[in-house]
């Protein structure tokens, strides 16, 4: 990696600098041919430029896909994600064959028909039956992928609630998260920010007898394979949940409440121990840990070594720390979430222990 | 007909030849509040190009932070102080504020009025064979105002508490809320001032341009023969004239639910330990007033860019730009479209899904005339005999970028797939390839080409070689490696990436990009010296040094006010005959000539085509 981009800053450095001197000598004034009009001897060499930059932008564009490709995010961990990966991939295959062919036809045309003495243009105004193709291609092309792709949004953005809907609501603040578990009703309690005091920093209304058996965590956990409805709420500005693991977001608006719904498919467990998250935080640590021996000898502290977890992040600008507002997320079997969460307070608990040790401090 | 009729009486209020020196120009009249559209040209284009540098050196200060997270720079030291960089390390309030003001510059200040500004300017009188714009003194004014807007933007990096740092989409209540971010206060309402203001000489210039391009064009230059430079510019000032008022509307309104506790865009807000008085309003509101023009913004940006090219590639293929009517047809299509696309930035903001589909229908629409515009620049091609004059190869990198660009659209113009890419690095590389690169494309390829109009000299060629093969190179190296910094999920505006481990891989391709943003911001430096230099000593213009058809090079090169010594010339003619033949196929209509002016009348041994 480090050796690609001294290659390239070097032979790019070197390119400049050649042509520069190449160009101070000619752009010195008084010399012969100086219209500054482009004359055959500059057309033969830009349209060879021409011809060559086609050829750096494909190998640009292999080298990318190449080293890059595996950015792309792990399987989908969610059921709906299978879905978005298989049209995220039609529409990539589709767009870099169209890239391909149209940057090719336009650089080989421009080399090709570089400018020369003699040579006469074709004077070519019109073709209806051309432009009627390519207007009619990028129709039918397109038609398809809208269709399919509004089948497939309207799957994930119609929400059916049923009994075995589990619902969250995702409560977004300067700079951080909090979830709320419904409880055992399976419905939120009333909130609003003028209620927030205290220890009820999400704004639950007290006299609210849904509120009671809500839990606030500060982490996410979800059940694998139930349905997940998220009811996504702000407290200040605008932020959004953006869940890349499971190709879900939403923006999280002050003043009105948002939603989006998705069943997690994959344990955080399984994720960790797939072979494309060993391969990939093998790679993360091994780069730590050339970091963190700059680090120590610079007398700062090592990195942690990192082990994967799902996060839900910010993706709005929404302060200062935008950067840095995100959110643990896990995902585990049924039983495993149903002890965590009997473990949790619920608001109910928190409001009668406020009330204790209020006795007990006017005691 | 009142346009010939209109066009006459302005001949005959100009007739006599010695019209240019009727009056005495002072240097002040002359140079700085000039009423000639060719000066107001320039000055717009001198302004643009200031703020660019500007904006483009934030571009760079905000990349070598990516590149080095927090590492302490001399460069920060030199450009922020110790304010914005304490100890030499880049502060996120200061990132915020680069990263919004770049935007900001970018879009407004260089590429609409740096841009359309100049080229309307420019352009319009001369091609289609007008004395001037219909209304000098409004003219005039929309510069001032432009200067003055682009003065108190620039101001707004010196309060106190910062400029404006919500992004350039200063979507509330981060905007509106100086207890939510610093930049949101004096500097915001700076920001709102200069906007407004901004707004409004956009406005003038746009009607200007309207009723110039309706009343003014001389005798023959009927609608089906403007040059298309003329066509992009003449949509784009109505798609302005449309989209703008929409953003005053939402600028006034911020206003006034910051300083007059009125509740538009704000409700049921908790901040600081307080509960806010506003009560009842939506910010979803606000993002569809902005993108009520910020997407029309795009096309006001890219139009004229697209214009330029269409002008440049046929001259100098010396060939017809292929399927004139498709397109104007094209061109009118987009202006049309792209006033209702504007909810693909909101798919997941809340909005009713429903609405998201229908947005999704009407981008992904969008994307035909501009695939047909693609390829009827390829098809211009074709064939052709290529002048590789520098305003050439910026005009084919610009059908590059924006082929390379748009088809990312499609994948962001698709609800579905938006949903995981919206606001990540993917889409910071689709737009600025599409929209930033293509335009400032666009921008280079109208200066090399019109220069010696504009200045009475050329830009030397080989400066503008290097120029772009640098700027090709980097610009595609910085760009394209953002789609895969994207597909991982990276987000925009975040000041550091450290925070999750998960994106310490991206780390290595941070330094690329910034390595290649480097390199293309020097190289703009090679411009800089060729435009400054040639202004001065570069060599002569001959009066049609690219063998052009259009107007504009009837003119003398020694600027005169009003343009053209005598009469105003006729057209007889579309502005690309280019390499026609003459009826027997044995040489040029003008033999020797491969291109006719276009106030050449119709020659015997020519056939006549209507396009
Ligand atoms: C050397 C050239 C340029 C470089 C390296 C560059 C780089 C960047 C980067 C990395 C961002 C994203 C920052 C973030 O989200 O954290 C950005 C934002 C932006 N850039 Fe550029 N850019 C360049 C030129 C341009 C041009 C020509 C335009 C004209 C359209 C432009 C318009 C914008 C806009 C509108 C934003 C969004 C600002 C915001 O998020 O509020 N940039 N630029
Ligand atoms: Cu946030
Ligand atoms: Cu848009």
């Amino acid at each position: 990696m480090t050796v690609f981009l001294i290659i390239v800053v070097i032979a790019l450095l070197g390119v400049t600098f050649w042509q520069m001197s190449k160009i101070l000598k000619l752009s010195k004034t008084g010399h012969e041919d100086s219209t500054q009009v482009a004359n055959d001897n500059d057309n033969k060499n830009q349209g060879y430029l021409m011809l060559g930059f086609v050829v750096f932008l494909y190998i640009f564009m292999i080298y990318s896909f190449w080293a890059w490709g595996d950015f792309y995010l792990p399987e989908p961990a969610s059921a709906h994600g299978v879905d978005y990966d298989r049209l995220m991939f039609i529409s990539i295959g589709l767009i870099m064959t169209v890239q391909v062919i149209t940057q090719f036809l336009l650089y080989f045309f421009a080399y090709k028909y570089k400018g020369a003495k003699g040579q006469r243009a074709l004077f070519y105004a019109d073709n209806d039956k051309l432009e009627f193709i390519w207007t009619i291609i990028p129709v039918i092309v397109l038609a398809g992928l809208i269709i399919y792709g509004l089948f497939t949004w309207s799957d994930i953005m119609n929400v059916e609630e049923d009994e075995d809907t589990l619902v969250v609501e995702i409560y977004a603040y300067q700079f951080g998260w909090k979830a709320r578990y419904s409880g055992d009703d399976n419905t939120l309690g009333k909130a609003n920010v003028r209620f927030i005091e205290g220890t009820n920093i999400v704004g639950i209304d007290k006299s609210d007898s849904y509120a009671k058996d809500d839990k606030v965590t500060t982490e996410l956990h979800l059940p694998v394979d139930r349905p997940v409805l998220f009811k996504f709420r702000s407290q200040d500005v605008l932020h959004s949940a953006y869940f890349p693991f499971f190709r879900a977001q939403m923006n999280v608006v002050p003043g009105m409440i948002t939603q989006f719904s998705f069943t997690p498919t994959i344990t955080s467990e399984e994720m960790r121990n797939s072979e494309f998250m060993v391969e990939k935080v093998n790679e993360l640590n091994q780069i730590r840990k050339e970091r963190s021996k700059e680090l120590v000898a610079n007398g700062d502290v090592a990195l942690d070594p990192y082990e994967f977890e799902y996060y839900l992040l910010c993706n709005k600008i929404c302060g200062i720390s935008h950067f840095n507002m995100q959110m643990k997320i896990v995902v585990e079997e049924e039983e495993d979430f149903n002890s965590w969460i009997a473990e949790q307070e619920s608001f109910g608990e928190t409001l009668k222990k406020e009330e204790e040790q209020k006795v007990s401090s006017n005691n | 007909m009142s346009a010939t009729a209109n066009a006459t009486v302005a001949q005959d209020h100009h007739g006599h030849d010695d019209h240019g020196h009727h009056h005495k120009e002072t240097f002040i009249t002359k140079y700085i509040f000039s009423q000639d559209h060719k000066m107001i040209g320039k000055q717009f284009l001198i302004t643009g190009l200031v703020m660019g540098t500007i904006g483009i050196l934030m571009s760079i200060l905000f990349r070598i932070q990516l590149a080095w997270p927090e590492e302490a720079s001399w460069v920060f030291e030199l450009f922020l102080g110790d304010k914005y960089a304490t100890d030499g390390v880049m502060n996120p309030d200061a990132y915020l504020a680069l990263v919004t003001i770049h935007g900001t510059i970018m879009v407004f200040f260089v590429l609409t009025a740096g841009l359309s500004g100049t080229f309307s300017n420019l352009l319009i009188p001369l091609q289609i064979g007008a004395r001037d714009m219909a209304s000098g003194f409004m003219n005039m004014l929309s510069y001032w105002i432009f200067f003055l807007s682009s003065v108190i933007m620039l101001s707004s990096l010196f309060v106190e508490s910062g400029p404006a740092s919500a992004g350039w989409t200063i979507y509330p209540p981060l905007s509106a809320l100086p207890e939510a971010i610093p930049g949101s206060g004096t500097g915001m309402t700076l920001w709102l001032v200069s906007m407004a203001l901004f707004i409004a000489q956009s406005l003038m210039g746009s009607l200007n341009y309207i009723v110039t391009v309706i009343n003014l064009r001389t005798e023959g230059m009927s609608m089906t023969r403007l040059p298309l430079t003329i066509w992009a510019l003449f949509v784009t000032a109505i798609i302005g004239v449309v989209s703008f008022p929409v953003l005053l509307s939402a600028a006034l309104m911020l206003i006034m639910d910051r300083s007059f506790g009125t509740s538009f865009f704000l409700s049921d807000i908790y901040i600081k330990g307080e509960v806010l008085a506003h009560q009842g309003g939506s910010p979803v509101l606000f993002e569809h007033l902005f993108w009520f023009l910020g997407h029309p913004e795009v096309y006001i940006v890219l139009l004229p860019a697209l214009g330029i090219t269409s002008e440049v590639i046929a001259t100098n293929s010396r060939k017809p730009i292929f399927g004139y009517r498709a397109m104007v047809a094209s061109i009118l299509a987009i202006a049309f479209l792209s006033t209702i696309v504007w909810g693909h930035h909101m798919f997941v903001s809340g909005m009713n899904p429903f609405l998201g589909s229908v947005f999704t229908f009407t981008t992904l629409l969008i994307a035909i005339p501009s695939a047909v515009k693609s390829f009827n620049y390829i098809t211009t091609l074709w064939k052709g005999n290529l002048q590789m004059n520098p305003g050439m190869l910026f005009s084919i990198g610009l059908v590059s970028t924006f082929i390379t660009g748009g088809l990312t659209g499609i994948i962001l113009g698709d609800s579905t797939l938006d949903i995981n890419v919206h606001d990540t690095y993917f889409v910071i590389a689709h737009f600025h390839l599409v929209m930033g690169i293509s335009a400032l494309y666009g921008l280079f390829a109208g200066v090399y080409h019109w220069f010696p109009k504009m200045f009475g000299r050329m830009l030397n060629k080989n400066l503008g070689y290097v120029h772009f093969w640098v700027t090709a190179v980097g610009a595609y190296g910085v760009f394209f490696p953002m789609h895969f910094i994207g597909m991982a999920g990276l987000p925009r505006r975040y000041y550091t990436n450290t925070n999750f481990p998960y994106f310490d891989d991206l780390a290595d391709v941070n330094v690329i990009i910034t390595i290649f943003a480097i390199i293309t911001a020097l190289v703009q430096l090679v411009f800089i010296y060729n435009f400054i230099h040639s202004i001065f000593f570069g060599k002569k213009a001959t009066q049609n040094p690219w063998n052009a058809t259009t107007l504009e090079w009837t003119t003398p090169v020694e600027h005169i006010h009003g343009n053209w010594p005598g009469k105003i010339p006729s057209v007889y003619r579309w502005s690309y005959d280019y390499s026609k033949l003459n009826k027997d196929e044995t040489d040029y209509v003008i033999a020797g000539q491969d291109f006719i002016p276009q106030n050449v009348p119709l020659q015997k041994n020519e056939e006549e085509l209507n396009h």
